[in-house]
């Protein structure tokens, strides 16, 4: 048995301690937004936050997870898809499959919620998931215009 | 650029995917779709309006990213003259089309078909349903239909000062006689408002909160999960499984043999299956291709590069003695590995058999294939099978005719009658069991006269052929023009581009007992690197600039030249380069359509870095220029992918990369700046999907070969030390 708190709100779930918080969250919960794609933190699909950091959730234990911890996926990243970056992910018309754009997506939000200004530098360093369909140009146009949102929204 | 308000576009794609806009009658899809709303009307079998005007366009073929039910919708809406910001999409099932005598054509999706091949005919569809739209309301006013004329949904009695909609005259539109389509002149592509126009897609909103279900997604009350394991080895036979080790795990029903080869576990969970499954002892007889290795199958290609039969594909003039006799003589070996797909959804289908009807839900690029390898594996007659077909998370050529993934889970399935079971296939046997993209080598020899003219050109092309893997008599006399793909002369869909006085193309067949498949781009890929490598080559041993010693070889195909200079001239071929950054450039032709490449490289501690890339392509018909940058944008993706990383090795008969870490996939640091130049000519329709990659990895290489003065002539890089 886990506590969790997904999405602002808390929850138990009868599973084994070392079964992953991807599948926690697909398979008990039925947050089938976070995906999986490759099981071994290496494509980024399955990114959610954790307290406000993005993390791989098919390699978290849900047994490590307190009560306390706050975990946000996309389905609770923002009401209504209004997060600047679901709006500028929209506005530059990004995904082609859509399988990896939740994780990308969460990556983004993550990284301009600690740089509102980055670089690509910043951005090469930061959106490290798989696309496979290749939306990077289009990923990276969107996470500056996402940064320009804020700027508009902050002035 | 056509603007659309984003309130309202929400709105739409909202109930697009809430509600139905289904027919009165038909069968509800169990995809997004979901249950019907307000019902429509069926004008025909491509359009139905709903009394707010909402007008739902059928879609036949699979959506897996490439932007087919945006840009088919488009086709229906110009000629529909319906409001575009009122259109939503419905994806028609494999068995509803069946039963329909194939109504909506086929459903296969490769080939960069889904335009080219649909177009007609499915604008033939929206213009019959605007004339018996607007019939129905000429009818209403006792006027003549000539009278009428008809705007974004609205037709207008300009005399008389009327005015009605598509939705308010749909119901009466629908019980009209539709008139012959053949008699129907369609609109000349230069006075298009809906198509030929960069709209954003239609199926956005979906992939950015979560909401969009793929095929993994989907849920059933009282589901099991089914996780599987075939033979490592390909062609190995699976010989026990000790069920009574997993017996006990949690959520475990048991293992269960799906075929010959194949074992899976079924749980409650798919994690909880996946487990047992890695614990389940399994003995396998791994078969005579357990001595396979790369460094085998290499030597055994590499038998072919001499041998003295050779299917000759091409044969014009006397190239061998040309070459013997020219001036210069340049030649080369050139190889290029096997390749997995890595679509990011893992291979998986939903199934459920009863005693007298089949289901299943599918990430297909073939649901017409999904649904008879359903009846076949369920033993249930095709009328009482249905495959559904969520959209999918890529496809690439690894989700077409095969329909490996749907057997299986049909075999499953059938052992637990009337319940869903949800197999998934874990990145490790994704990476095992694919079809992969076929390995070859190939040796190249040129003439060149004192005026550095290309007289003679040796093509000989050895490898693995994918017809031989799918129905090896049909090539048993080694006859595969396939596999010399992008080197034929005929013109229309894959012709060289260059006329060569003295040309021997040839293609000695070197199976494996690798499986293959198509792999986006398919033979255009390493046919594109073999030729444009060693063109480039060529030009240098003649001592001619690359675009010029191209140019002369290309005057009598215009079309292809037309979009090398158009890459070039956007690229600024010939102006100076900042210090330390190189051009390549490359040419190629595949699926009905011409690309030209020119890629910018620096470089940095001895590796390569690619800056810019300019792509250039003529698809004919240019129905969506926004998402046909896109596609080309992502072929660079695909294409870098493999120049970089990509390769599938074998070891005591088995693949090696099994997951991201040894099978890299390129990431966003890796990816150039990509500038994409449409050069639609409106004469012919060609594919978008796949024709640009054939560029991509030759344009990379040469460039390579500019910065560091070495040809490549093997990918991926990484093995070069240049990545």
């Amino acid at each position: 048995m886990a506590k969790l708190n997904i999405n602002g709100k808390a929850r138990e779930v009868a599973v084994e301690d070392d079964t992953p918080l991807l599948w926690v969250l697909r398979e008990q919960v039925g947050l089938t937004g976070t995906k999986y794609g490759c099981g071994v933190a290496q494509c980024g699909a399955c990114s959610v936050h954790l307290n406000g950091q993005v993390v791989r959730s098919c390699s978290i234990p849900v047994g490590s997870l307190k009560p306390s911890d706050r975990v946000v996926t996309i389905e609770g990243l923002s009401r209504n898809a209004s997060h600047v970056v679901q709006k500028a992910w929209a506005e530059v018309d990004v995904p082609q499959c859509g399988y990896c754009q939740s994780g990308q997506i969460m990556a983004a939000a993550a990284l301009l919620s600690k740089n509102k200004k980055p670089t690509d530098a910043d951005i090469d360093a930061a959106m490290t998931n798989i696309c496979r369909c290749g939306t990077y140009q289009r990923i990276r146009a969107a996470v500056h215009r996402a940064a320009e949102m804020l700027a508009k929204a902050v002035a | 650029m056509k603007t659309i308000n984003p309130g309202r576009r929400r709105f739409l794609v909202t109930s697009a995917a809430a509600g139905g806009g289904l027919a009165i009658g038909l069968p509800l899809t169990a995809s997004s779709q979901g249950k019907a709303a307000e019902a429509g009307a069926e004008v025909n079998i491509w359009v139905v309006v709903k009394p707010d005007d909402t007008c739902v366009i059928r879609i036949a073929r699979s959506e897996m990213g490439q932007g087919t039910r945006t840009g088919l919708a488009q086709l229906v809406a110009e000629e529909l003259e319906c409001d575009w910001k009122k259109v939503t999409t419905e994806s028609i099932t494999a068995g509803r089309n069946l039963a329909s005598k194939r109504a909506w054509g086929e459903m296969g999706t490769g080939g960069s078909r889904g335009i080219r091949i649909s177009q007609d005919y499915v604008r033939r569809g929206g213009a019959v349903a605007r004339i018996m739209l607007v019939q129905a309301a000429a009818n209403r006013w006792n006027v003549p239909a000539s009278e009428l004329t008809v705007a974004d949904g609205v037709i207008t009695h300009a005399p008389s000062k009327r005015r009605t909609t598509y939705g308010k005259v749909a119901a009466d539109a629908a019980k009209l006689t539709p008139p012959d389509e053949k008699t129907i002149k369609l609109k000349d592509p230069r006075s298009w408002k809906v198509a030929g126009k960069p709209l954003k897609r239609l199926d956005t909103a979906e992939k950015l909160d979560g909401r969009q279900k793929y095929a993994i997604d989907l849920q059933f009350p009282g589901m099991l999960n089914a996780a599987i394991r075939q033979s490592p080895v390909f062609g190995g036979k699976l010989v026990s499984f000790d069920n009574a080790a997993i017996a006990k795990r949690p959520g475990v029903r048991g293992a269960v043999q799906v075929d010959d080869h194949t074992v899976a576990v079924v749980a409650d969970t798919w994690w909880h299956a996946k487990t047992a499954l890695d614990a389940l002892p399994v003995v396998w007889d791994e078969g005579e291709g357990a001595t396979q290795s790369s460094a085998k199958i290499a030597e055994h290609l590499a038998s072919g590069l001499s041998a003295p039969n050779a299917y000759a594909g091409r044969s014009e003039g006397d190239a061998l003695k040309a070459i013997e006799g020219a001036a210069k003589r340049v030649e080369a070996v050139y190889s290029t590995p096997f390749l997995a797909h890595a679509t990011m959804e893992p291979m998986n289908c939903t199934a459920r058999v009863t005693a007298d009807r089949a289901e299943a839900w599918v990430p297909s690029q073939n649901a017409e294939a999904s649904l008879a390898a359903l009846s076949e594996v369920a033993g249930i007659p095709i009328a009482q099978c249905e495959v559904y077909r969520p959209d999918l998370g890529g496809g690439f050529g690894r989700r077409g005719g095969s329909q490996d993934y749907t057997r299986q889970a049909a075999a499953i399935a059938k052992q637990f009658p009337g319940v869903h079971v949800k197999l998934i296939w874990s990145r490790e046997e994704d990476q095992a069991q694919d079809f992969y993209r076929p390995i070859s080598q190939c040796k190249l020899s040129a003439g060149i006269d004192e005026s550095g003219k290309l007289v003679g050109l040796h093509v000989r092309v050895s490898g693995q052929s994918i017809n031989a893997f799918l129905n090896a008599a049909m090539v048993a006399d080694g006859k595969d023009r396939r596999q010399l793909q992008g080197m034929w002369a005929e013109p229309g869909d894959a012709q060289l581009g260059y006329t060569v006085p003295n040309l021997l193309v040839e293609y000695a067949m070197r199976n494996t007992h690798v499986p293959v498949g198509p792999w986006r781009g398919v033979n255009t890929n390493q046919n594109g690197v073999y030729i444009e490598c060693f063109i480039e080559e060529c030009a240098r041993a003649a001592g001619v600039d690359s675009l010029e010693f191209r140019r002369a070889l290309m005057q009598k195909h215009p079309k292809h030249l037309a979009v090398l200079n158009a890459a070039a001239e956007k690229a600024g071929w010939g102006k100076p380069l900042p210090a330390g950054v190189h051009r390549g450039i490359a040419q190629f032709m595949g699926y009905g359509s011409y690309s030209a490449a020119v890629a910018e490289v620096s470089m940095v501690g001895g590796k390569v870095k690619v800056q810019r890339m300019v792509l250039a392509l003529d698809c004919g018909h240019a129905v969506n220029p926004h998402q046909i940058a896109a596609q080309v944008e992502g072929s660079v993706a695909y294409g870098l992918s493999a120049t970089f990383h990509g390769e599938m090795t074998v070891e005591a008969g088995r693949m090696r990369e099994l997951n991201f870490h040894n099978y890299p996939i390129l990431r966003l640091a890796e990816m150039p700046k990509v500038e994409t130049v449409i050069v639609p000519s409106y004469d012919f329709w060609g594919g978008v999907g796949e024709p640009t990659i054939c560029v991509v990895a030759p344009s990379v290489m040469n460039a390579v070969y500019a910065a560091t003065g070495r040809p490549v002539r093997s990918l991926p890089m990484k093995n070069l030390g240049l990545i």
